[in-house]
């Protein structure tokens, strides 16, 4: 188990290395999720709508929408001078490919949405201070989620001609429990009501995840079977 | 040069004279809806779309259910004919659902005054027919047919497990939908002449479902059988 871990972090470590190197991936993704804000500041009216009931939507929107854009990456990669087949001639079973391109999504994604985070309290003004803990949680059940079926999805995209067009279609009903459950939590956890009232939500995310990273981790070899 | 062209030709014609029982079927359950079956009280004639509404639902839902288990058993043992039954449903199910998604506005409009409402089977059902849309895309995306047949059967599989969990989480929005009346734990509360024109729709409709399945994985196998006669003088 600790071996297969050592594997997964060299796979994920080398993923970030080349977006390290390149961070074309990344700062894309972050510019638009900064613009994701910025356009819904102006899709609101401000004197009808406080920003405290738009807040928890705005927030898991963007996010959602720049972890569909950095999810393209994680495959994408690999299809340069077919260096996906390198990965697979390594001698490491297939399962760890697949989670060291999770860890590698998982970093990618939480960057993005840690710069997400003060954006959103800065453009809308919102005081996430007392809730930052909490919302930190619900942002790592959330996004453990919704990352592993786009791990999955984004190496099947990859083998298609419109792959930045596909993954959405893909990736965004699986989207929905965890956002509901998310956007449910961080509007709680934002007006102070008791934790005991997110616990159900809470509960749903954690089942969420240990579900569709198992479903993903079994189902990833019959991806890359030759 | 194989029997498998006349072999699809044979399920194709299979496939045609069900469906043509069933839409007979159909037919007579509409004829029976409308001469023979009581108007509701409450709801007046608008209920009638009931009878093709709930078995639309029933073939879509059995449809999505089928390409879940059908991926299943394809990734456990890799039959070419396994993905075309797996197409053949997700398509006949989008078909179905398209249906489902259409009768059920024109019968909330009278009924409950709106046209949508995100209830937690309404959402359901939707998110049913979008997964059929992303499972069909994304087998038109793919050329390879090994990579194809594979890749579905994953998104089939997944599709399958998020269903309960999209349920779980919408349900949790209060629900107009009209609570269970069939599976219900204690006696169908259904009128019996209404239950038995409901009854006889959902046989009809099962019954269509197999129709254009089998026609529909009969066109699959001749189209398969077609490429591989290419692939073999290329």
């Amino acid at each position: 188990m600790a071996r297969w871990l050592r594997l997964a972090l060299l796979v994920a470590a080398k993923d970030l290395k080349v977006e390290v190197r390149s961070k074309t991936a990344l700062l894309s993704s972050l510019v638009f999720a900064a613009l994701v804000l910025v356009v819904f500041n102006f899709a609101r009216d401000a004197t009808l709508v406080s920003s405290l009931v738009l807040a928890p939507s705005v927030l898991w929107i963007t996010v959602a929408f720049a972890a569909v854009i950095a999810l393209n990456r994680a495959f994408n990669l690999e299809r340069e001078n077919a260096s996906m087949n390198g990965l697979l001639l390594a001698p490491i079973p297939r399962r760890v490919i697949y989670g060291g391109k999770l860890l590698a999504n998982l970093a990618f994604v939480g960057v993005v949405e840690l710069v997400t985070l003060p954006l959103f309290v800065l453009f809308f003004n919102v005081d996430l201070w007392g809730a930052l803990g909490g919302i930190l949680a619900v942002m790592a059940l959330a996004t453990l989620g919704f990352v592993a079926v786009g791990t999955i999805f984004s190496a099947m995209v990859v083998r298609t001609r419109f792959a930045e067009l596909m993954l959405p279609v893909l990736l965004l009903p699986f989207m929905v429990p965890p956002l509901i459950g998310a956007v449910q939590a961080t509007s709680r956890l934002l007006t102070d009501r008791p934790l005991s009232e997110i616990a159900g939500w809470l509960r749903l995310l954690a089942v969420y995840d240990i579900v569709f990273v198992a479903v993903c981790v079994w189902t990833f070899p019959f991806l890359v079977e030759e | 040069m194989s029997a498998e062209p006349l072999v699809a030709r044979r399920i194709v014609r299979h496939g045609f004279w069900v469906t043509t029982v069933a839409l007979l079927a159909i037919g007579g359950v509409y004829v029976r809806a409308l001469m023979y079956t009581p108007i509701e009280v409450r709801q007046g004639a608008a209920q009638k779309i009931f009878y093709i509404h709930a078995p639309a639902a029933w073939a879509a839902l059995m449809a999505f259910a089928l390409v879940g288990i059908v991926s299943l058993l394809y990734l456990w043992l890799k039959d070419a004919r396994l993905d075309l039954f797996a197409a053949s449903s997700a398509e006949v199910g989008l078909a179905f659902s398209a249906v489902m998604l259409t009768t059920g506005p024109i019968w909330g409009k009278p009924v409950w005054g709106t046209w949508w409402t995100w209830d937690a089977r309404l959402t359901l059902t939707l998110m049913v027919f979008l997964l059929f849309v992303g499972y069909l895309t994304l087998r038109a995306a793919l050329s390879d047919r090994s990579e194809r047949a594979r890749f579905s059967a994953v998104v089939g599989i997944l599709g399958l497990v998020l269903v309960p969990f999209i349920h779980l989480s919408v349900y949790l929005f209060r629900t107009l939908h009209p609570t269970p009346i069939l599976l219900k734990p204690s006696r169908p509360s259904l009128p019996p002449e209404m239950l038995t024109t409901l009854l006889f729709g959902l046989g009809a409709t099962t019954l269509l479902y197999v129709g254009f399945v089998t026609i529909r994985y009969g066109m699959a196998r001749a189209d398969e059988a077609r490429m591989g006669e290419e692939g073999s003088h290329a």
